[in-house]
This record gives C-alpha cells, sequence and structure tokens, in this order.
C-alpha cells in the first residue's frame, strides 16, 4: 500500500579499518527504526561507495571511520557525488575526528558529524528531523 | 567434608550464620533499598553481594587452585612470578614512516621500556604498500609505513635485535613482515636462532572480530601453520602467534566470548599444526595469548586466572601434551581502548590504571597500558609516557607484585573464576558440535554473539543500566586535548617516492627469480618443501615488497570479504 | 530528455529512482511503467532461491562476472527480510558482490520484502521489466526462499535456480511438495562440506518424482555441486542456464513463448490482485470506514468476512 516513501540508508565503511563495532549496531538502530539499511562492509573506496549510493537511491549515507583517512576519503565521497549530480544525497560521518577537522569536514558537505558518545536515539531523532524520503526523493513523473 | 578441608560441622556453622545474615539483608534492604534492580559485571554476568566459603565448597585447593607455576596453573606460569622479574612493559608504537618510529622506540627505552611493539599502519595490516590506490590517506596515520625490507632496516635502526624482543601486531601479511625482520637481523649480523619476539599471526579473530581480511580462512591457516612450522624448526626464541581475544573483546564480546572464542581459535591452531605432523610438545611451547584488560576490575581477573586452568586442562587431556611448558598460558594485555572516553580524556589515566591493575594481578607476562589519547589518536610522547609511568609506578611503589596471586583464595574470586570457565568451555563445546572454529565463522556463529553483545551493551549504556562517567553519567563537552599527535600528509608522498625508487633500483632478474621459487611453493602442497618462509625470506631480500607479496598470495588463494550478517 | 528515454539509456540515477517509485507504491510508477513496457521483453530473467545462508549471493556474483566475461550486462535484485517487528530491513547481499560495484556493465538493486498484502511478486517483477527496459541482457533476482512470495518471484523467472546446501535433508523433505516443481537448475552449494554427495542422491530421487509429475516437459532438471566462495562448480553453472536457455528458445518449440506467457500470467495477475485492491481500500475510505473498524465489527459479530468484503465489492 502507498505508505509514503521508506527512507533509506546506506552504512558504509571507508577505507582499510576493520572496525565496524559502530557501523553495526547503528545499522541494527537504524532497522529498528524503520528504515531499509544498505550494508556494504568494511574497506569500500570513495568510488564503491557513490556507485551503490546512487544505484541503491539512497536519501543518507552513514559514514563510519577510525583509521584517520577522513581527510581524504570524506572530500572524495562528496566531490564524486557532485560530479554524478547526487549532491542530494545528504552525507553523516561517525567515529573519531580531530576537532580541527570537524569544520574542514562540514565546510566539504558533510552535513553532521556524530562523535564517540552520540545516542542511537539521537542519531534516529536527527535523521528523523532531517532527512525526509518526501522532499529530496521527488517521485518520476513523465 | 568439603574439598576445602572444612569439616560438616564448620560448614552447617556458616550455613546457618549466611542464612541469618541474608535475613538481616533483606530487613535492611526494605529500609534502604539496593541502588539496583540487578548487579552485574560489564560482561552483564550477575554478581551475588556477598561471597562465603559456601561457594567454593567442592573446590579441591591442589586441583584447582594450587601453586604458581604447577598444573593448572591458575595462579600463574611461573613459581616466581613478579617477586623474580616484572613483566615486561611492551609499549605499542608506531607512526608515520619507520624514522618516525625507531624514534619513539628509542625514546621509549630510554625512559624504561623493557620490549618493544610495533603497531603498522592500516595499508601494510591489510597487505598494501603506500603507492596502492586504496591506500590514500592511509599512510602513518594508525601506525608505521612499511612497504620493503629497507624500511625494515630503518625501523629497527640502532637496537640490538638478540637483546630486546619485537612484538609485531600484524596478521595476515604477519609471515611478510616476520620475513623481513629476519632478512633485516640477518642483514645486521645477527642469528636467527637467538631473536626473541612475536608475531600476532592469529587470522581467525580476524574472521571474528577485527576484519583486517585477506584471504580465506583454510589457506590464511595454511599460512599461520608454515609460520609455526618454520619457527620450530628456526627461530626456536620466537612466538609464532598470539592468539588474541583482544580484538574480539574491543569489538563487543563479553569477557566469557572473549576467553571461549580465542581458546578456541588455540585450539585450531594446535589442531592445524598437529596436522601438518609436529608433535605439540616441539611447537605449543611458542603459542602465546594477549588478552584485553577491561574495566570490571574482578571480573579481568577471574578471566585471566580462569584461562590459564582451561588452557593447562585442554593441553594435557585433549592434546595429550607432556611438557609442562606445552600448558602454559603465557599472555600479553592490553588495558581496554574500548572503555575510554573522548569526553574528559584525563579520566582515561585512571580507567587505565585500574585495568593495568586488573592486568597484574591476573598475572600477565607482559602489558601495554593505553594513552589517555589513544581514544583520538596513535599516542602522543606525552600520553604515552605517562601511560608507561603508570605500570612503572604499579611494579615499582603500590607493592601490589611483592605476593603472587594475592587474591587467589578470595571467596568471590575464585567462585567468579570457576563460573568463567564454566562458561567458556559451554561456548567451546557448542563451536565443537558446529564442526570447529571455521565452520563456526563460516556460520558467522561467533560473529553474531558478538554483534549482539556490542548491541545489548550500547542499549544498556542509554538505558542509564551501566555507566561511563562523562558519556551517560556527569555529562561533559568533548574538550580540545593540548597534545594530540598530527601525521603530515607530506609523509605519504614521501614514502611513496621512496618505495618506488626502492623498486627500480633492485635487481629485476633476481627479484622475478624469488617470486617465482615463492609462487612454486604457494602453489604447492602445504608441507616443510613447500612452507612459504624460506621463499619469502628469499623475496623480501631480492626486493619484494609487503604488497607484491600479498598479491602473490591473493592471486593463488583468493581474496576473502565478511559475510556482514546481522 | 523524457524519462522512459533516460531509463532506455541506462541513466543510473533515473532507473534508481523508478525502482523507488514502484517500491514506495507511488501511483506515477505505474504510468511509466505503461510506457516502459513496450521496450521489454529482451532480458533473460534468472531467479534464484532458497534458504537463507546457502550462498545466493555469492552464486549470483559469480555468475553475474561469468556474463560480463561473456560481454553481456546484467542487472541484479536481491531481496532481503523486513523485520516484521520494526518494518526496518538491514539489506547485505551487496556485500558478496563488490567487484561488480564500478562496473556501468552491473546494476545491483537491494530489496526489502515489506510484507505489504502479498506485492512483492508485483513490484518485484516490475523492477525486472525497468532493468530488462534498460538493456540489461540478463536479469539476476535473488530471493530468500522461504514465503510463498518468495517462491512465486522464483517462478516467474525463465530459468529457476535452486540453492542448497549439503545436509539439508530435512529442509527438503520439507520443501519438495511446493519448491521443487519450480526448479530447472539445482545447485548443491558450498559442495566441500560433508554429505554433498548424499544431498545430491536425495534430490535426483526427488526430482524423478517431480519429471514423472510434470509429464510432457522435456528439460530434465540439472543438478550441480559448487564452492561458490572459490568459484569452483560456475563454468558448469553458467553453461547449464544457458543450456536451459537454449532449449527455451529451440527453433520450432513454444517454450520461450510459454515461459513468458507464465510469467506475464503471474505478472498479469499481481497487477490485478494490487490494483483490485487498491480499488478496495479507496472504495473504504470513500464511505468513511477503515479495515481496523471492520475488523471490530467482525470480532463483536456484528457482521462476518463475507459480507463486508461483498458489500465493499457492491458498494
Amino acid at each position: 500500500m502507498a505508505n509514503g516513501r521508506k527512507i533509506r540508508i546506506l552504512v558504509a565503511k571507508p577505507g582499510l579499518d576493520g572496525h565496524d563495532r559502530g557501523a553495526r549496531v547503528v545499522a541494527r538502530a537504524f532497522r529498528d527504526a524503520g528504515f531499509e539499511v544498505i550494508y556494504t562492509g568494511c574497506h569500500q573506496t570513495p568510488e564503491q561507495i557513490v556507485s551503490t549510493a546512487l544505484q541503491e537511491d539512497v536519501d543518507l549515507i552513514g559514514l563510519s571511520i577510525l583509521s584517520g583517512a577522513h581527510r581524504y576519503s570524506f572530500p572524495r565521497i562528496m566531490e564524486l557525488l557532485r560530479e554524478n549530480n547526487a549532491a542530494d544525497i545528504a552525507v553523516v560521518g561517525g567515529g573519531i575526528f580531530p576537532l580541527e577537522d570537524i569544520p574542514m569536514l562540514k565546510e566539504c558537505g558533510i552535513k553532521e558529524i556524530f562523535e564517540p558518545g552520540a545516542k542511537l536515539g539521537d542519531i534516529i531523532e536527527w535523521v528523523g528531523k532531517n532527512i525526509s524520503a518526501h522532499g529530496d526523493a521527488a517521485p518520476l513523473s513523465s | 567434608m568439603g574439598k576445602q578441608n572444612l569439616s560438616e560441622s564448620a560448614l552447617d556453622r556458616i550455613e546457618k550464620e549466611h542464612a541469618e545474615w541474608l535475613e538481616e539483608y533483606r530487613k535492611a534492604q526494605k529500609k534502604v533499598p539496593e541502588r539496583l534492580s540487578r548487579f552485574s559485571t560489564v560482561s552483564d554476568l550477575e554478581v551475588k553481594q556477598l561471597y562465603t566459603p559456601l561457594d567454593i565448597r567442592d573446590k579441591d585447593f591442589s586441583e584447582e587452585i594450587g601453586f604458581p607455576g604447577k598444573y593448572p596453573y591458575t595462579r600463574g606460569v611461573q613459581s616466581t612470578m613478579y617477586r623474580a622479574r616484572h613483566w615486561t612493559m611492551r609499549m605499542f608504537a608506531g607512526l608515520g614512516n619507520a624514522d618516525d618510529t625507531n624514534q619513539r622506540f628509542h625514546y621509549l627505552i630510554s625512559h624504561g621500556e623493557t620490549g618493544l611493539s610495533t603497531a603498522f599502519d592500516f595499508p601494510t595490516l591489510m597487505g598494501y604498500d603506500t603507492c596502492s590506490p586504496l591506500a590514500r590517506g592511509e599512510c602513518g596515520k594508525c601506525g608505521v609505513a612499511i612497504d620493503t625490507l629497507e624500511d625494515m632496516g630503518r625501523l629497527f635502526a640502532n637496537i640490538n635485535l638478540e637483546e630486546v624482543t619485537t612484538s609485531m601486531t600484524i596478521n595476515p601479511p604477519a609471515s611478510v613482515m616476520w620475513a623481513m625482520y629476519i632478512a633485516n637481523a640477518e642483514k645486521q649480523g645477527y642469528s636467527r636462532k637467538k631473536l626473541g619476539g612475536t608475531i600476532q599471526n592469529d587470522c581467525l579473530k580476524e574472521f571474528i572480530a577485527q576484519k583486517t581480511l585477506m584471504l580465506p580462512p583454510v589457506p590464511s591457516l595454511r599460512l599461520v601453520t608454515d609460520t609455526v612450522e618454520f619457527g620450530t624448526r628456526e627461530v626456536p626464541r620466537w612466538n609464532t602467534i598470539s592468539i588474541s581475544g583482544y580484538h574480539i573483546r574491543e569489538a563487543g564480546a563479553t569477557a566469557v566470548q572473549e576467553l571461549a572464542f580465542t581458546i578456541h581459535d588455540g585450539i585450531t591452531y594446535v589442531e592445524e599444526a598437529m596436522k601438518r605432523g609436529l608433535k605439540v610438545d616441539d611447537f605449543a611451547c611458542r603459542l602465546s595469548f594477549f588478552w584485553n584488560s577491561h574495566i570490571d576490575f574482578f571480573e579481568e581477573i577471574a578471566k585471566m586466572r580462569a584461562s590459564r586452568r582451561i588452557w593447562a586442562r585442554l593441553m594435557k587431556e585433549r592434546f595429550g601434551a607432556k611438557d609442562p611448558r606445552s600448558m602454559l598460558m603465557r599472555f600479553h594485555t592490553q588495558t581496554a581502548g574500548c572503555s575510554l572516553t573522548a569526553q574528559e580524556p584525563y579520566n582515561n589515566v585512571v580507567r587505565t590504571t585500574m585495568e593495568g591493575l586488573a592486568a597484574v594481578l591476573g598475572g600477565t607476562q607482559s602489558l601495554h597500558t593505553n594513552s589517555l589519547d589513544e581514544v583520538y589518536m596513535i599516542p602522543s610522547e606525552q600520553a604515552a609516557l605517562i601511560a608507561l609511568r603508570t605500570q612503572q609506578i604499579i611494579a615499582e611503589e603500590t607493592g601490589v607484585t611483592n605476593v603472587i596471586d594475592p587474591l587467589g583464595g578470595s571467596y568471590f574470586i575464585e567462585a567468579l573464576t570457576d563460573k568463567m570457565e564454566e562458561e567458556a568451555m559451554a561456548y567451546i563445546r557448542k563451536i565443537d558440535e558446529l564442526g570447529g572454529m571455521v565452520a563456526a565463522i563460516e556460520r558467522d556463529y561467533p560473529q553474531m554473539e558478538i554483534a549482539d553483545a556490542a548491541f545489548h551493551f550500547q542499549r544498556q549504556i542509554e538505558a542509564g543500566e551501566k555507566t561511563v562517567i562523562g558519556v551517560n553519567k556527569y555529562v561533559s563537552e568533548r574538550p580540545d586535548l593540548e597534545f594530540v599527535l598530527k601525521i603530515d600528509d607530506e609523509i605519504e608522498r614521501n614514502q611513496i617516492e621512496r618505495t618506488e625508487r626502492f623498486k627500480q633500483n633492485r635487481d629485476k632478474a633476481g627479484f622475478q627469480k624469488a617470486m617465482d621459487a615463492l609462487r612454486r611453493r604457494c602453489e604447492g602442497a602445504a608441507c616443510w618443501e613447500n612452507n612459504v618462509m624460506p621463499a619469502l625470506v628469499d623475496a623480501v631480500r631480492a626486493g619484494a615488497t609487503e604488497q607484491e607479496c600479498c598479491d602473490l598470495y591473493r592471486e593463488v588463494f583468493g581474496t576473502y570479504t565478511d559475510p556482514g550478517t546481522f | 530528455m523524457d524519462i522512459i528515454q533516460q531509463i532506455v539509456a541506462g541513466d543510473v540515477r533515473t532507473i534508481a529512482r523508478v525502482l523507488r517509485d514502484i517500491d514506495d507504491e507511488l501511483p506515477s510508477s505505474r504510468e511509466v511503467l505503461q510506457r516502459l513496457y513496450p521496450h521489454t521483453g529482451k532480458a533473460h530473467v534468472i531467479g534464484f532461491t532458497g534458504s537463507p545462508g546457502v550462498g545466493k549471493s555469492s552464486l549470483v556474483d559469480q555468475v553475474a562476472t561469468h556474463y560480463r566475461k561473456d560481454s553481456k550486462t546484467v542487472g541484479i535484485l536481491a531481496v532481503d527480510p523486513t523485520s516484521p517487528f520494526t518494518g526496518g530491513a538491514i539489506l547485505g547481499d551487496r556485500i558478496r558482490m563488490q567487484r561488480h560495484f564500478l562496473d556501468p556493465g552491473v546494476f545491483i538493486r537491494s530489496l526489502a520484502t515489506r510484507g505489504q498484502f502479498g506485492g512483492l511478486t508485483r513490484s518485484t517483477n516490475d523492477m525486472v521489466n525497468v532493468l530488462d527496459a534498460a538493456g540489461k541482457d540478463v536479469v539476476l533476482v535473488e530471493t530468500v526462499g522461504v514465503g510463498q512470495d518468495e517462491v512465486e518471484v522464483a517462478n516467474s523467472a525463465h530459468t529457476t535456480v535452486l540453492v542448497m546446501i549439503p545436509g539439508m535433508g530435512d529442509d527438503i523433505q520439507a520443501i519438495k511438495a511446493g519448491i521443487m516443481e519450480i526448479g530447472n537448475i539445482f545447485v548443491v552449494n558450498k559442495a566441500d562440506r560433508e554429505g554433498s554427495r548424499k544431498t545430491v542422491r536425495e534430490l535426483m530421487n526427488l526430482i524423478e518424482i517431480g519429471v514423472r509429475r510434470r509429464n510432457g516437459e522435456e528439460w530434465e532438471p540439472r543438478i550441480i555441486e559448487t564452492e561458490a566462495v572459490k568459484g569452483r562448480g560456475i563454468d558448469k553453472l553458467y553453461e547449464t542456464i544457458e543450456q536451459h536457455k537454449a532449449y527455451l528458445l529451440a527453433t520450432g518449440s513454444q517454450r520461450w513463448r510459454e515461459a513468458v506467457e507464465k510469467r506475464t500470467r503471474l505478472q498479469l495477475l499481481g497487477v490485478l490482485k494490487d490494483l483490485a485492491f487498491r480499488a478496495a481500500l479507496e472504495r473504504i475510505e470513500a464511505r468513511g470506514d477503515s479495515i481496523d473498524e471492520m475488523v471490530r465489527r467482525i470480532v463483536d459479530r456484528q457482521s462476518d468476512p463475507y459480507s463486508v468484503a461483498r458489500q465493499i465489492l457492491e458498494k
């Protein structure tokens, strides 16, 4: 039945670290909040992440990284989204970031950074407030 | 009569007094209720309000507790323990390039560190050179970038490799790094027979928890067994596997899961080596372990005590080991990175102190104490020094090292040690039923158990059932810490240049010949004649980079991705 | 460019969005599908079904690789269950298909069952049509073969591959009644495990019964042992799938047409059921009533399901 749009979220781990505890916990919490979560596992390149986001038509990409390579991978993902005419897909980051890197990440288009201690409830609330599948994912009409 | 040698009448009296006390406790509880509806460890193992001789009435002192250095080693692996020598103070270090890390090694040694421990960056851990496109942005960030034999030489410059023992935390490419270590040491004139140290080389826990994935489980085990075989014959002082619970715990496992999954990994390695034709007493003494020391003080001590007893019994009863050295669970410990908080980071010193103390009371052989800034980044020099000093204070000021296993005989500790053993053995039997650890991993069994535990813990934190100061109680903002280490992006460019130059300068024909020889061994059936180690040592001498060896592995053995089920 | 042209030209974002519209059951998607229909009918649709954990995703990944080597373009629809408690889902099948992420010749879409009034068959088939119209030479549909819906999805493919693993004797017994008949190809994956030969033998026995039941059909179901993660047995599976296609397409035979008719029939019934049900719901709404309200009346014995349903349709 037409219950309106279902929010679809890509949970992705760029970089080479395998610390997937956070990504997995958040993916479960998203599922329990009623979202559809696409999970691609660890060690994804920016190119793979963006390609997945496009094919899966997600509303949000949640990036989890703990390796310190965010200074490369986050801006690269934003650049690829723009190149593919998909700047409407929102991107958030979770993990550990030096405080001085956060302004740079926001500047390149990352909507929100969730730092250690962020509660699942807060993250879900943020998605509820800021991500609207109705608004961003306009239906196609011919 | 209880086995504790208390007479029936004494036990009856304790029972009666216990009942009376419990009555009083309940009455008092009506006036002032208990703080919590349920008291449990950080792993959510429920604990009672009081433990008495009744809890260990069936315990046979000689069979279960006994003496340090005596079977079943509950109280420690050496008879003298810390009265003769403290544990090895081994700080995990690696940053930027080989020179930066070498400088850190010398700094730590000059401040009293007694063993080296190398942290590699992620490309190195995954078997990629810095030049790989997959390595962009990672070089030197979480450890040191080592691509070539030349890098290895600079990493250990001016360090006597026959005097110091070196631990290298690396897994799928462990054989390659070890070959570089041996080749470098021999180039410096040291003998491989005298080299001491450890490669982590524990591929199974990568599938279970840490996800540094390269090859499928079966060929991964073959390579591990090659190193065990080679070590037994050629590098007799080397610990060829550090069977690690640390990462399993960090991924969210409970203490019991950490204990059980790690020990079952150990069982698998022993079985594989025996299948290769090695005798258990020839290699078992070179297997070492690696525990996490988490924030729940008594639980950790009980876990470590139980681990020694379980391993000794398994080695004796399951594998028929005769040599007592085969039965010893010798282990390194690291305090729990996942217990540290980004909020009020100075509190991390306190957490690490408690966790370090638990490791010492649990009888560890070596210890890394986390730095207070490790929650953000690999440690700065200042923070690493405080962490090292923490160990030194525990060792030399507090007096806790004066008496061996000082908590042995505590009703609570002994009961908790029993509980740990009992629950871990239940898991071990379950994994046996599934057909062993590889089969269990293929079914995602340990992975799912851990994911469930991690999710449960996060729920408990958010519900306030478990407390983390600064995070869900006395909440505070994350401050800007004054000394967070910065890794210059310039390091990546320089490292790429250096590796490219190294490859251009090697003898092409000699390199190709060595790689062909390595390939033939990889493709051949697993046996001593096809052991990869001798060929690897030749290959890295002939200029093979880490990735070139690992790419060959990937070509011959295939790759593996995490099933990622939920 | 017009949407239809964009889809036919293979524009990823447009295809992805129209798949989303279908999944979200937007009425506008019906018009798009209608206009897209003339562009469909070229793709070979291959269904993969079997219990969770038998390795369907790895097989799909491997088979897709073979098609790519043959320079054929591939669409993949991977269906995972929706949580009945929360309505959410974690879709992880892509993990095993990573090598295709950067290949423009492969389009992968993860799909949750959503469990809405048996709409899975319809929406999946609609999505197959989109990928077909987008020019994919083959469309691989992966479903968990547990519910009637999923079986139907598999059944509506031209070629159906039923996947199992050794030691599933009980499962075979349990599913033989429904699902065995629909398999054109049976795969015993993870064939390195103990009991593989036994499972193959059990299957052979069951298939003989099936063949007799099916009488008249000449295709004899094949059993193939594979180890998907190592790529073993995939050549054989690929060949067999192609043989099945050739069998359907054999000159002078009506088999391809029959397979297409079977597919079309299921599709038409799906659309019909869906539209009829929607119309019924609209009527209920129009008269200010609701399903919940009707349920209450029936439970209170003021009415019965038969009368209520008839009243809605009769208006």
